[in-house]
């Protein structure tokens, strides 16, 4: 059935089209500009005025000076430990908590869920946080960055309604069989929940990424910084002076924080076309349960 | 009626019921040890992690003393709530939260929604993958790598600057300015959240009934009649769950976005109460009066998500429990 279109409803589809094309250049100016500057050679990009279309004269001056910034690559480092062991963690405890909240006939299960589920809408707040975490003894320590956080209640709401549309007879079989909840749990739940479990490797990974504020409360020690907080040092606070730079230092600060920029979202910006359609299950996996 | 005589030859005195009760949670204890034995680290995670902090805030009703701890430390009442809200930060930093957070319900949050509706139309599909592909992009930009960007182009030699240089206008130093904080805020919240946000909307379109808008084109109703009558009735659901979540957040939400862009010259549009609990706890280590703010807020939380549930439910049948 093809119903001709009116002049109005031509015009319509032309102006969305052009706020669409409007919208992606928006979207994808800024990554280019900085790509563009990190590039550029200082001197000359120092004096550029107006929009930056290309690299004004091309340079690597940026690069090299960040590439002698040693606590770059240690913060780098200790990311992608936080990523791996904190989101190990993170996948290990939600697992057990979602197979437990999602079985029937466990008796304290509604009370133990609604336990988890208040904590979404009340919190003790930062300060009691913080002195919590003193009292623990974790303080300045790398666990400070890796157990507070150790379940998302979110992500295990997802992971459980995941593991509850799992058919009952499946379980059943394997009961008969002998097996117990660890092995149920091991071989009949995750194998069936393999994308629930991608996604939340992504969720969880993502989130230590990017995480930085509890890294700024409760580190001291500086080899423990995560990437973000030395992020922060030379993209917010201005403080490109511990990179040691030569004579033009004033010229290659600028630069200098684009190339950082590059080196710390490039990684991730190449990967998520790959990870994008795991993301979008994710969100509507959270999105039917709410 | 027989389940009424069931009920009569269930009934037992009541210190028997009593045992019956402790019987069956052995029972259930037996039966399940493997799934209490999982569920124990995870009771233990919640206990200390989050209930802790949450007895922990009673020293907001204290004077908190280090070496005493959080028992040992003497009570004294509202003190620090009065003297908090006696202080001309108060009034400031909760209009301030409250300010932020209307101007984002009133454009960040339809954003997405308009997007989704707008992507919707698009037929050409390599256009519209194109088009959601480049948008979710800045998602996956930090937060810090978003203000850092976001620091610069606003700065003197900025981006911004020389964007205004080709109109012919002065340049304007943004993040000093407190009439520009709330614009940059919210500018730079919708360009890294909408594509994101539109997900969630997009799947909720995908769900509507395509035989509706077939009936309709048949109808003789254009795209527009279409829209107001088939799409937005099919999505509201997800848009009045969304909404319910959103505020449920309100007073929470940004305050590290906040603590990455301002500074003491802007206090006066910028300063909310979740970055001046913060000030106020760890800077300067007034941990009670901190304390008391942070759980102001909560409760201001609490009470908004309690409320915007249930005038949902009251409304549409939608509702979070």
């Amino acid at each position: 059935m093809k119903i001709k279109k009116t002049a109005a409803e031509k015009a319509f589809d032309i102006a969305n089209a052009l706020f669409m094309t409007l919208l992606m250049i928006i979207m994808l100016y800024p990554l280019w500009f900085v790509a563009v500057a990190s590039v550029s050679n200082p001197n000359q990009f120092i004096q550029h005025k107006g929009i930056l279309l290309l690299p004004t004269g091309l340079s690597g001056a940026a690069y090299k000076a960040i590439l002698d910034y040693k606590m770059l690559f240690i913060s780098y480092g200790n990311t992608i430990g936080y990523v791996l062991i904190g989101t190990t963690l993170n996948l290990f405890m939600t697992m057990l908590g979602a197979y437990g909240l999602s079985r029937r006939n466990v008796l304290l299960r509604d009370p133990i869920m609604m336990l988890v589920t208040f904590t979404m809408f009340f919190n003790g707040g930062l300060i009691p946080n913080y002195l919590l975490v003193k009292s623990l003894g974790i303080y300045n320590t790398r666990a400070a960055l890796i157990l507070p956080g150790a379940i998302s209640v979110m992500n295990l709401i997802i992971m459980r309604s995941s593991f509850q549309a799992v058919p009952e007879t499946l379980e059943e079989s394997a009961r008969i069989d002998g097996a117990n909840d660890f092995t149920i749990l091991w071989k009949v739940i995750l194998p069936l929940c393999k994308p629930v479990m991608a996604v939340m490797v992504l969720y969880y990974g993502v989130s230590h990424w990017n995480a930085w504020f509890n890294a700024m409360i409760y580190l001291r020690n500086r080899e423990l910084y995560p990437l973000q907080l030395i992020l922060r040092e030379i993209l917010i606070s201005n403080s490109t002076e511990s990179l040691a730079l030569g004579n033009d230092s004033e010229q290659i600060a600028e630069t200098i924080k684009y190339a950082t920029i590059m080196v710390a979202t490039v990684p991730i910006l190449c990967v998520y076309p790959f990870l994008q359609k795991y993301f979008v299950k994710g969100v509507m996996v959270g999105a039917i349960k709410g | 009626m027989q389940s009424v005589q069931d009920r009569l030859v269930n009934k037992r005195p009541p210190a028997a019921g009593k045992k019956g009760w402790r019987q069956t949670l052995a029972k259930d204890f037996h039966r399940n040890k493997y799934i209490y034995l999982m569920l124990l680290p995870v009771v233990a995670y919640f206990l200390i992690f989050h209930y802790q902090p949450m007895y922990g805030a009673t020293i907001a009703f204290k004077d908190f003393l280090p070496n005493k701890g959080i028992m040992g430390s003497p009570w004294v009442g509202l003190k620090h709530f009065k003297s908090f809200f006696l202080s001309p930060s108060a009034f400031q930093v909760i209009r301030n939260t409250i300010v932020i957070n209307l101007f984002d319900l009133l454009f960040g949050f339809p954003a997405p929604i308009l997007l989704a509706l707008l992507l919707n139309e698009i037929n050409a599909s390599w256009f519209k993958r194109s088009v959601q592909t480049v948008t979710y992009m800045p998602h996956f930009i930090s937060l810090v790598v978003i203000c850092g960007i976001l620091r610069d182009f606003t700065s003197m030699n900025g981006l911004f600057n020389s964007l205004r240089g080709l109109f012919g206008l002065d340049p304007v130093l943004f993040l000093s300015e407190s009439s520009w904080f709330r614009p940059l805020y919210i500018g730079s919240d919708i360009w890294q959240g909408v594509g994101w946000g539109s997900i969630i909307y997009i799947a909720a379109l995908a769900g509507v009934d395509q035989e509706l808008y077939e009936a309709a084109k048949i109808d003789g109703a254009g795209r527009w009649r279409r829209m107001v009558s088939i799409t937005l009735p099919g999505i509201a659901p997800t848009i009045i769950l969304m909404l319910i979540m959103r505020v449920g957040r309100m007073m929470s939400l940004g305050s590290e976005k906040v603590l990455l862009l301002y500074s003491p010259v802007i206090y006066e549009t910028a300063d909310v109460i979740s970055t001046f609990t913060y000030r106020k706890g760890l800077l300067e280590s007034n941990y009670s009066y901190s304390a008391a703010v942070g759980l102001f807020n909560s409760l201001i939380n609490f009470i908004l998500l309690l409320t915007v549930n249930k005038i949902s439910k009251k409304v549409s049948e939608t509702s979070l429990w």
